[in-house]
């Protein structure tokens, strides 16, 4: 079988099916390529989506009319936004999710999609000849042609899953890994590192004692993730919490030894923010317990997900830890927890396009790139399907920007700085935090999404509504205005200046909400629930997002400013060996990338900027 | 953002070494300089023309200075923007005083190596120079190094990572009550950044005070040798120059009144100014230098008064706390109740000598890692916005992420000295510090 391709998608997982959906709509002819069709959409470590950074994530996907967003609204069974009692800029939407209907959801989307082929097969091997991508190579050995190809391939490269002291080459627990494209990439001079993390058992809900058990609902006014669906589709359900305690941890210091990953079995670090029960007990060991949410897989099934008790202790052991907990006295558990460990390509390889610079028209996007989650998976996913198609049709790239998304912020930390364990997305990564809320992300991204011809007209309408509206009220409320003593007479504190405040510079106080304005300027009553929450929460960090405005500028000026491909590092005398070599391997593509170098100072900024003004490159991108 | 960020603020920095020349250059850079200017000195001069101008603190109108002023216009001065140099009088007082205006103007201070940054970023470098940026770069990052080095003794490493700890604390504790509220986190969290922010605003508000004494140790103290003409200032101070340990040769100062003599006084650097002999005058021009005197005195860190027998204190300046009263001339007297000092004889220097330190080394003892102007300065913003995070922390409905975002900034402002706090410390203080993670 040769077929010929714009792109090839290898990898049917978060990233993967993001990389085909962007490539689909940018206008690439695209195929995506599967181990199994029903492995599309598959969760395969918690069922949630979202949370603080990566419910941002997913709205951002969305604004750019990606899957995961809506994929998630018809899966969702629990839906929470979370730190609901802080600012709006931190407040991350997060749902439980029912998997069987995540999977169908998001297979339903992928093989609608124009533009798009998806075909079940395994891909062992890249195809190019003389430095140039040719396609990839199937198992049987055929090949299929592509202008470029986007790998997703997850933990599957040469993943070995270790439970106790077995070990066991695979991906993901029932799929084989990927030896053959691992070498392929070794070959290609790709630096590889070694990641690792792990699973909790999973437990059959029905031999749960849910009665005695703490209930965690979900919110009564549940916030969906994409900007163009309003309610749940699915039942909506509760999980429960419960805690580890003396009697765990006795059980669990007791066998550390047979654990593999307190057993020395492994060399590769695993996430600070993900700790195996076995990390917990040992390294926080005045604690008495720990706690445990117990996450309902579903509507349709038994399976329940113990979020907190990852582990690769021996069968024996995770059964009788697991019945020494609350609750769980009679839990079966129907698999077991494990660690797995995994190559990774070392992202500093790549460019903001998620193109390798080892070989062009090449692109990866996910958990090979040392990230960890879905979303994480899913927004490098869109880039890179983005960008790849742009590239074969001969369209200029996208940037994502540090100022303007948290996309812009993981693809920069990323290419810049590379990983030490598996990146996960924290709001805290986001210098403009304040800026980057989870619901302007369409104010945000939109316009771009449209401007590069990615957004349905449906999406493209309702948000120009949407804006519409706003923009009339935020002029309504710039020109309403009123002086210090009469916003006394309505009881509202102001410094006697003699100075008027508009109805924007009102909202900025903190006991001030548009409904206290309504009361005497009747107008603002007929605004609408949705525009009300968005023009308040403008308001809360107007005193900081001036300054922030003006960092982004700046930001995007040095973005403008592009380092040629060519540029030797090496012979620059001005700068130490050290920042040498770093600037030799990360390769930054402008110079605000370069000054986001660990170590980089003023002064060799500068003289890297003076090399760069002498050979200014022709180069276009979008930001 | 390290770099244009930078390019929107007016900057300036004295552009000659501190302490020891008779003129100092200021230079100013940026689109203010002609507002400035203006604020300064009342008009604008000719361009690129030396023009003598009378400097006054627009504040108060006290005149700071007899100065000569250049201006460059737009594209026709070194960084490339418009700029000016003002040429003063290279005493530390007069210096300090318009650095200090120039600050309450609006103006920063330039980051070492920030002029040529903007000239390069404004094109007005050529291929030529650029090939030897990168010895200057080097000469420049060299000279930073070893001054760094001298000034603080190594104490400035060991103080400043300890600041940096307790910041990158803070915002670990107040990113974890953000990041992860959903976990079990112990109860008193933001009390304990509320108390930790308490703590660092304490010392960096010592260390503010420290900055005076700290400038001293680098540049010198002014010890101001006082009494009427004839009472043996000069011996004493030639007396003073021919020891051994005078470091450097006199040279007439820069009101030509004064004399100043380098010494290293065991390890203090101190400056002794032999001053124009206090007496009325009704010569236009001693008059002047009797004025010239009497500020320098007063500004000195310490005064030595050579008085005859039964002479009081000058009633224009004022004996402050560590000043020496000495009888004037002791070889001519055989004994006497105040203690006497010759220049002739060399009788009672070295007891002088010994007083000086003494008093010179109780006021170091508070000098801290601070150690100059832009020190004090990124010192007091970072003071503001911690002062913003402390009172936010304080408010009944506390916006966390508003506290976080006034550390970031007070983190910023102390980065010239503490260096960066990267995310990934913050984020390894809290997973050090709590059990995080499902």
């Amino acid at each position: 079988m040769i077929h010929h391709y714009d792109v090839i998608v290898v990898g049917g997982g978060h990233a993967g099916c993001e990389a085909a959906a962007a490539s689909a709509r940018a206008g690439a002819e695209t195929a995506l390529i599967t181990l199994k069709f029903d492995g599309i959409g598959q969760m395969s470590c918690n069922p949630a989506i979202g949370g603080l950074g990566k419910g941002h994530l997913v709205r951002e996907i969305d604004a750019m009319d990606g899957v995961m967003g809506q994929v998630a609204d018809m899966a969702g069974i629990q839906f929470r936004m979370l730190n609901r009692r802080k600012g709006p800029a931190v407040q991350g939407p997060r749902a439980q999710m029912d998997r069987a209907l995540y999977r169908k959801a998001m297979q339903k989307t992928i093989f609608q999609m124009a533009n798009l082929a998806t075909l079940e097969g395994e891909v062992v091997d890249i195809n190019y000849a003389n430095g140039k991508l040719e396609g990839v190579v199937l198992a049987d050995g055929s090949v299929m042609k592509a202008k470029a190809v986007v790998l997703t391939t997850g933990t599957f490269l040469r993943g070995i899953i270790r439970l106790g002291q077995k070990a066991t080459p695979a991906g993901r627990v029932g799929d084989s890994s990927a030896v053959r494209l691992a070498k392929r990439l070794d070959d290609l001079g790709f630096p590889l590192g070694r990641l690792k993390t792990g699973t909790p058992p999973r437990l059959d809900s029905r031999t749960i004692n849910w009665e005695i058990l703490e209930e965690q609902p979900g919110d009564d006014k549940p916030e969906m993730f994409s900007f163009l669906s309003s309610k749940p589709h699915a039942r909506q359900i509760s999980c429960a919490i419960t805690h580890t305690n003396a009697r765990t941890h006795d059980i669990i210091r007791r066998d550390l030894d047979k654990s593999a990953i307190y057993g020395g079995y492994f060399e590769s670090t695993g996430p600070r923010y993900c700790p195996s029960i076995e990390d917990k007990v040992v390294r926080f060991a005045e604690r008495q317990s720990h706690q445990i949410f117990l996450e309902p897989e579903g509507l349709t099934t038994d399976l329940v997900y113990p979020n907190g008790i990852s582990t690769s202790l021996p069968e024996e052991t995770q059964q009788e830890f697991v019945k020494s907990i609350r609750g769980l006295e009679q839990a079966r558990i129907t698999q077991f927890g494990y660690a797995i460990e995994y190559d990774y390509v070392d992202p500093k390889s790549l460019c903001y396009t998620l193109e390798t610079r080892n070989l062009e028209n090449l692109f990866l996007a996910g958990q090979i790139n040392g990230t960890t989650g879905y979303e994480e998976a899913a927004g490098q996913g869109l880039v890179a399907g983005l960008n790849a198609a742009r590239k074969v049709l001969g369209k200029d790239n996208v940037q994502f920007l540090r100022s303007e998304s948290y996309i812009g912020v993981m693809i920069d930390d990323l290419i810049t700085r590379g990983v030490t364990e598996p990146y996960r997305m924290f709001t805290s990564r986001a210098e403009f935090r304040l800026s980057l809320r989870a619901d302007n992300a369409d104010q945000r991204l939109t316009p771009k999404g449209i401007e590069l011809g990615v957004v349905s007209a449906e999406r493209k309408e309702r948000f120009g509504e949407k804006l519409q509206i706003l923009e009339h009220y935020r002029e309504v409320l710039a020109r309403k205005s009123l002086s210090p003593s009469v916003a006394m007479d309505h009881g509202i504190v102001i410094s006697k200046d003699g100075i008027r405040r508009t109805g924007l510079d009102l909202l900025t106080y903190p006991e001030v909400n548009l409904s206290r304005l309504a009361e005497f300027w009747p107008e603002l009553k007929e605004i609408d629930q949705q525009t009300t929450i968005l023009l308040e929460n403008d308001s809360v960090y107007s005193r900081y997002l001036e300054r922030q405005n003006q960092e982004a500028k700046s930001l995007i000026e040095d973005e403008r400013c592009r380092i040629p491909h060519e540029i030797d590092y090496m012979s620059m005398k001005g700068l130490s060996g050290e920042l040498r070599s770093k600037l030799d391997s990360i390769r930054p593509e402008t110079l605000g990338q370069a000054g986001r170098i660990e170590g980089m100072t003023p002064s060799a900024l500068a003289y890297i900027l003076s090399t760069v003004n002498r050979k200014k490159p022709p180069e276009h991108t979008s930001i | 953002m390290i770099f244009s960020g930078l390019s929107k603020e007016t900057i300036f920095a004295p552009a000659t070494a501190k302490g020891k020349s008779a003129v100092a250059i200021i230079r100013i850079s940026g689109a203010k300089t002609t507002k400035v200017l203006i604020n300064l000195i009342g008009s604008m001069p000719p361009d690129r023309v030396m023009s003598p101008r009378r400097l006054n603190r627009p504040q108060t109108g006290e005149l700071l200075d007899q100065a000569m002023v250049v201006f460059f216009p737009n594209g026709k001065s070194y960084t490339g923007e418009e700029a000016a140099e003002l040429h003063v009088h290279g005493g530390r007082a007069t210096l300090n005083a318009v650095v200090n205006c120039l600050l309450e103007e609006g103006l920063r201070m330039a980051e070492p190596g920030e002029f040529t940054l903007r000239a390069l970023q404004n094109g007005k470098m050529d291929l030529a120079q650029v090939e030897g940026l990168g010895d200057l770069i080097e000469a420049e990052t060299e000279a930073q190094r070893k001054q760094a080095h001298l000034a603080h003794d190594g104490t400035v490493s060991k103080a400043s990572s300890g600041w940096k700890k307790e910041l990158t604390y803070c915002l670990a504790l107040l990113e974890t009550e953000i990041e992860f509220s959903e976990e079990d986190l112990p109860p008193n969290v933001k009390k304990q950044a509320r108390n930790a922010i308490l703590q660092l605003q304490e010392k960096l508000q010592k260390e503010v005070g420290g900055v005076d004494m700290a400038v001293r140790l680098r540049e010198g103290f002014e010890v101001a040798i006082i009494g009427q003409p004839n009472s043996g200032k000069s011996t004493l101070l030639n007396y003073l120059a021919g020891r051994e340990a005078a470091i450097t040769s006199n040279f007439a100062g820069t009101t030509r009144d004064i004399l100043e003599v380098y010494m290293d006084l065991e390890g203090l650097p101190v400056c002794f100014l032999d001053t124009a002999g206090i007496r009325h005058s009704i010569d236009p021009i001693e008059k002047i230098g009797i004025e010239r005197t009497k500020t320098r005195a007063r500004d000195a860190d310490m005064r030595i008064f050579l008085l005859e027998e039964d002479q009081q204190i000058f009633p224009e300046i004022k004996c402050r706390e560590g000043d020496l009263e000495l009888r004037a001339k002791a070889d001519l007297i055989k004994e006497t109740q105040s203690r006497g000092i010759s220049g002739l004889t060399g009788q009672g220097v070295d007891l002088m000598l010994q007083d000086i330190s003494k008093v010179l080394e109780n006021r170091i003892a508070n000098v801290g890692v601070a150690t100059n102007a832009r020190h004090r300065e990124a010192i007091n913003q970072s003071l503001e916005h911690l002062a913003k995070a402390y009172s936010e922390l304080g408010r009944k409905i506390c916006l966390d992420e508003i506290v976080a975002e006034d550390l970031r900034q007070a983190i910023r402002a102390l980065e010239t000295i503490t260096g960066t706090v990267d995310i990934e410390q913050v984020l390894g203080e809290i997973f050090a510090n709590f059990c995080i993670g499902k």
